[in-house]
């Protein structure tokens, strides 16, 4: 048996070392296309912070992890798949035979189509490259300007600060991280980072970046005052990466399809990861989420499939945490919560002087989605419940009329603990 | 054998001991706030709840940790937080159905319950039987790594 | 350290909060809570001032074994001068608010002057406000503790608050936090009505550290929760039936005061005993009582929560009290019961939840009940009057009278007085069972000669928590006595009232006593505390706290006259029981006491016994 991960992130890792759990005696191939051992994207915030090395962003720390498991490396670019042969084909034009097909190639930045978005000093910060790139030119006192206050951008943002830079972040949406949070949760988020001293614009986009000198003008739209800045991050969003799949008949939306066995409609071809268009666990349809543990829980899902043992995934779910300058939040599942006439009800508690938050969503007597602020205890619950739909019963209305006591809500109902 | 902490509520009091002594253990101080076991009180029904990590076989934390910061302790089956690898990025915080691993903003760490390298101090403070650190055969966990399953949406068998 | 050396000065006038060192000095001479406020207290406030007049203070204070794991370290004091009183008062709690506040890093809290609307304070670690509490007043304190957590998004915030009752002045009102527990005596929680302040609401998360010895202080925490596991009362007594293990325990001695101490037994103390909350009921197939419970840090246990039958006639249609809640403990179910000769277990709940959640004394209320059905039986109180008929065993009568006095309707208004100021007002003040103004707790004196000693010369009034002679003269600890003479007591009563003293003083709960002696405590102290603690220091603390307490109260206008009791102990004998015949011999104790402390024949501390205690 021969399995090909392509894409060494955290999904082709974990995918890989649970097919060796299951399959001692198979050939494991991991193809990556960075120079780098297999890193954390995630991490990246803290490496450019400078609180960790670049060891510290690998995703297994000891150098023989990989051989020891009998994991092969392959540093190359796929440009190509056959699934009807059963074979890859590589940039170098060489080809590799596969029995399964994990496709893991994540996602990558999106550039907004906006002249100067190629200037030397507009990054991306996506892989430690960028990272790298970034940390040579935000020094102390510079200016940089950053487009999009979504998930990257703010966990970024502490990192910048950290390095003395003067941040202005400009975001089309109307708050702050507003694919993961609420409009008011996103707007406390706003003001706590506005408060350390980062300049915010929500509303607004960059029509256009020009080199003035060894200054970046950033054009703002609705005409408003140009931005000035050193550097531009762009931190506009991310796609999936399935440029190579075209032509290989595997079907494609924003995303590869695939069912709950993380199947794609080619057989013996699996895919997981930011890559996918997932089932979402509510919706029932195809959902794009490219976040972290929906990554690692489709990668084992995909590779105990790809093992022969029929697993199902119960669909991705969107769970978020940030951290954005001291200010920690979290949202689950359908935050935004459902429709009244569907069995929709929902709290909301708002401190905002104190920037603590939170709000809990309900579909009949269960938790379909959750937002909060300032909470960093037991918070892991929130995931528990919405993926358990556990049945909240009597309570569901002490919730309605109080939600902070949502951990005892969990022990009560989830653990039947009292 | 590996042993488990079993948790008998009907004779928690809410006494705390056991909140002081982990912190103690972890910290070398006395705070609640830096405790890995929690007790919970319910009011209504009178009735005291201490809870913590029941060492999971589906470890939601160590899959999701981004740099592999969790790794199981072979002799306690602990799954155990290195805090020079963890970067405080939270994820494991969300990951982990129980609630059981928290971020402390004093060390900008997670913690969670890695039962003290087999000598839990909860267990040896709690006065009266409520904790006790038992063979693993022996332990109520039962009932928790089943309602675990169901949150499983990968195979029991990859842990 | 054991002690976190800062000090909150809340001056509730001009609306400010700021930190001070902890006067290091006083707390080697009187080593915290109890003694370190009162000499905060003493040093900043006029003795004649008017309890309630701005110019009173209020402190709420730790002691340094507070938010350890000493067993019990999680109490906390409120020191004030009490409203019901006048004199010193210092009332003690458990549940977790003290602790809490330890570990925000707080030894205590001085409150001033008088807020001109209310307002709770809210601290968090080193940060400390005072916040509109508008929304708050008219609250009980069960939705004040609830509608604090939920603003502020945190069901971890430990919260003291005074109810309706300290709100509408009802001179016995106490400080309740963590629901269940009280700063329970002499009108605390008055006072801190009388300030417009409704709640402290506080979240640690610092901690305690750097004792002075932690290994040594784990071996001796250790040593100690081992002395108390062994002990016969803390460790199987307390911990299975509660303080109610005393009900029928008392009540065979013929030491239960009954209907306002007309008797010395009750004929239905078995069914308002523990063994009777441990029946199943005939109602409901349930058991009274639900659970024990603990405060922080304590491996005795003694609390109880119970439910009431939700058929009884004073909760039915009333889900909001189906709920679990707190009780019952011996003075409590005493207090409400065999005082009022009330019967019914249910009823005895209903009314203690009641004090619990409007924040009232249930021994006070309960006494003066009591009375107030001796002056309805003797025909001075109307039927008209009260709004009821209201004779002794009246379940009924006491469960509305409990409603009236926590909102301040009616005839409740007159309870709300206390026994002294009620029985005084309708020309019969003999009938007040009290000393100084605080009416008795559950042991009568005509059986328990000692606890006469007891009550005449506690400095904050009638009480069996500054000399709990029960111990010897009942239990035997730490030597057993006889009940029923009065040779030794002055003896006896000075010794508990010193070491008393300390163990108020050191964070730790006077239940540790049943099986600690000091030579238990000195360990845990020296451990933790910086200097040297040695048992002839502690010996010497708690002679000078006392002394301390009984110069203020001199110079607030007490005199020897007070330290006595009412006529009824001295002159009607007790009709039944191994003490028949007897009444208590206060007035042969009380020159052997005053002796025995080095004061002069009118309670006077000499100059030699000032000068040596250093005050």
């Amino acid at each position: 048996m021969r399995h090909l991960i392509i894409g060494n992130g955290p999904t082709g890792l974990v995918a890989a070392e649970t097919l060796r759990r299951l399959q001692p005696q198979a050939d494991i191939v991991l193809i990556g296309d960075e120079a780098e051992p297999p890193y954390s994207r995630m991490a990246i915030p803290y490496f450019l912070q400078g609180g960790i090395g670049v060891d510290g962003t690998y995703l297994r720390k000891s150098p023989d992890h990989y051989a020891k498991r009998r994991i092969q490396l392959l540093q190359a670019r796929v440009s190509w798949v056959d699934p009807v042969k059963k074979v890859i084909e590589l940039a170098d034009g060489k080809r590799e035979r596969y029995d399964k097909l994990l496709i893991a190639t994540g996602s990558h930045p999106v550039r907004p189509d906006v002249p100067g978005m190629d200037l030397p000093n507009v990054h991306t910060c996506w892989t430690l490259d960028d990272a790298r790139a970034i940390a040579a030119k935000a020094k102390p006192g510079a200016r940089v300007l950053q487009l999009g206050a979504g998930f990257i951008g703010c966990i970024i943002m502490e990192a910048l600060a950290a390095r003395g830079a003067k941040l202005t972040i400009v975001e089309m949406g109307d708050r702050m991280v507003p694919r993961m949070m609420t409009e008011k949760a996103g707007g406390m988020i706003k003001h706590w980072v506005e408060r350390k001293g980062v300049s915010v614009h929500v509303n607004e986009a960059i029509t256009a970046i020009e080199q003035q000198g060894d200054a970046l003008v950033a054009k703002v739209s609705r005409g408003g005052t140009p931005i000035v800045a050193d550097l531009v991050i762009c931190a506009a969003g991310v796609r999936p990466n399935i440029g190579f799949l075209a032509g290989s008949g595997i079907e494609i939306g924003r995303g590869i399809r695939v069912d709950n066995h993380m199947q794609t409609s080619v057989a013996d071809v699996y895919a997981a990861g930011d890559v996918v268009e997932a089932i979402g666990f509510h919706s029932g349809q195809p959902e794009l989420n490219a976040i972290q543990p929906n990554a690692v829980d489709q990668a084992r899902v995909a590779a105990h499939n790809m093992a022969g043992e029929a697993t199902v995934s119960q669909g991705s779910l969107a769970i978020n945490v940030l951290d954005t300058l001291g200010l920690i939040s979290s949202s689950f599942g359908q935050w935004w919560g459902a429709k009244k006439e569907e069995g929709g009800t929902g709290v909301e508690l708002v401190d905002e002087g104190n920037f603590r938050y939170l709000s809990l969503q309900f579909q009949d007597d269960v938790l379909i989605g959750a937002t909060s602020l300032g909470w960093t205890e037991h918070v892991g619950v929130l995931r528990g419940l919405i993926q358990t739909r556990t049945r909240l019963g009597a309570w569901k209305d002490r919730l309605l009329a109080d939600p902070t006591g949502f951990m005892a809500a969990y022990l009560g109902s989830a653990q039947k603990a009292a | 054998m590996q042993k488990s902490l079993h948790i008998d509520a009907s004779k928690c009091t809410g006494c705390l001991q056991c909140e002081m002594a982990c912190s103690y253990e972890n910290y070398g101080v006395f705070n609640l706030a830096k405790s890995r076991i929690k007790v919970f009180n319910f009011e209504h029904e009178g009735r005291k709840v201490p809870y913590t990590c029941t060492q999971c076989a589906e470890a939601w934390c160590m899959n999701a940790c981004p740099v592999d910061a969790i790794a199981i302790n072979a002799a306690t089956g602990a799954k155990v937080v290195n805090e020079a690898v963890c970067v405080g990025c939270k994820v494991c915080t969300i990951a982990c159905p129980f609630g059981t691993v928290n971020y402390v903003a004093d060390t900008g760490k997670v913690q969670k319950c890695d039962l003290c390298d087999g000598h839990p101090a909860c267990a040896e403070a709690c006065p009266t039987a409520a904790i006790t650190f038992v063979d693993s055969d022996w332990t109520g966990l039962d009932k928790m790594r089943a309602w675990a399953g169901k949150t499983d949406t990968a195979a029991r068998a990859s842990a | 350290m054991a002690w976190t050396r800062k000090i909150l000065r809340v001056d509730l006038s001009k609306g400010t909060c700021k930190a001070e060192p902890l006067n290091m000095e006083w707390a080697q001479l009187y080593l915290g809570q109890r003694g370190l406020a009162t000499k905060y207290f003493v040093s900043e406030v006029d003795p004649k001032v008017d309890p309630l007049s701005p110019a009173n203070k209020l402190i709420m204070t730790t002691g340094p074994l507070t938010g350890t794991p000493a067993s019990t370290g999680g109490r906390y004091s409120v020191v004030t001068k009490g409203a019901l009183t006048g004199a010193i008062a210092c009332s003690n709690s458990g549940g977790y608010f003290g602790a809490e506040l330890k570990f925000a890093g707080w030894d205590m809290i001085i409150f001033e002057g008088k807020s001109p609307k209310p307002v709770y304070l809210w601290i968090e670690n080193d940060k400390a406000e005072l916040r509109d509490a508008a929304h708050l007043w008219g609250k009980t304190t069960w939705q004040t503790e609830e509608t604090i957590k939920k603003a502020h998004q945190d069901p971890q915030i430990r919260i003291s608050s005074i109810g309706r009752a300290g709100e509408n002045g009802v001179l016995y009102a106490c400080v309740v936090n963590d629901l269940h527990r009280a700063a329970g005596r002499s009108g605390v929680g008055t006072v801190m009505g009388s300030k417009n302040l409704k709640a402290v609401a506080v979240r640690g998360t610092l901690g305690v550290g750097n004792l002075k010895d932690p290994k040594a202080f784990m071996a001796a925490a250790a040593a100690g929760k081992k002395v108390l596991a062994g002990n016969a009362v803390t460790g199987q007594g307390l911990p299975t039936y509660g303080t109610q293990v005393l009900m029928n325990v008392i009540n065979e001695m013929g030491a239960l005061p009954t209907r306002n101490h007309r008797d010395v037994q009750f004929e239905d103390a078995r069914k308002i005993s523990a063994e009777a909350m441990r029946e199943k009921r005939p109602t409901d197939g349930k058991t009274h009582l639900v659970a024990n419970s603990a405060c922080f840090g304590c491996t005795i246990a003694c609390g109880r929560i119970s439910k009431i039958d939700e058929t009884h006639f004073s909760v039915v249609n009333k889900p909001e009290y189906w709920g679990a809640n707190g009780g019952l403990e011996y003075e409590a179910a005493w207090a409400l019961g065999a005082a009022n000769g009330v019967g019914d277990l249910e009823a005895l709940q209903y009314a203690n939840l009641i004090c619990n959640e409007d924040g009232f004394d249930p021994i006070s209320f309960g006494a003066t009940v009591g009375a107030a059905m001796e002056l309805f039986e003797l025909g001075i109180i109307k039927k008209e009057q009260i709004g009821m008929d209201a004779p002794f065993g009246s379940a009924k009568a006491l469960c509305e009278l409990a409603r009236m006095t926590a909102v301040g309707e009616g005839f409740g208004k007159e309870l709300g007085m206390g026994s002294a100021r009620l029985c005084a007002k309708y020309g019969k003040p003999e009938l007040s069972m009290s000393v100084k103004g605080q009416e008795f707790p559950a042991y009568d004196s005509r059986g328990i000669q000692g606890m006469g000693l007891t009550y005449a010369t506690s400095n904050r009034g009638a009480c069996h928590l500054r000399s709990y002679t029960v111990a010897s003269e009942v239990l035997g600890i730490p030597v057993k006595t006889d009940p029923l003479v009065t040779e030794g007591k002055a003896d006896l009563v000075k010794a508990f009232q010193d070491a008393t003293a300390v163990f108020d003083s050191a964070g730790i709960c006077i239940f540790t006593s049943f099986a600690w002696s000091l030579a238990d405590v000195q360990p845990q102290l020296d451990a933790a505390c910086e200097g040297n603690w040695t048992m002839e220091k502690l010996g010497e603390v708690g002679e000078r706290i006392w002394n301390m307490e009984r110069q203020f109260n001199l110079a607030a206008g007490f005199t020897a006259k007070d330290d006595d009791l009412p006529p009824r102990l001295k002159t009607e004998p007790a009709k039944t029981g191994p003490a028949k015949g007897l009444v208590n011999g206060i007035d042969k104790m009380r020159p052997e006491y005053y002796k025995t402390r080095g004061w002069d024949a009118q309670g006077v501390p000499s100059k030699e016994t000032l000068k040596r205690l250093g005050l």
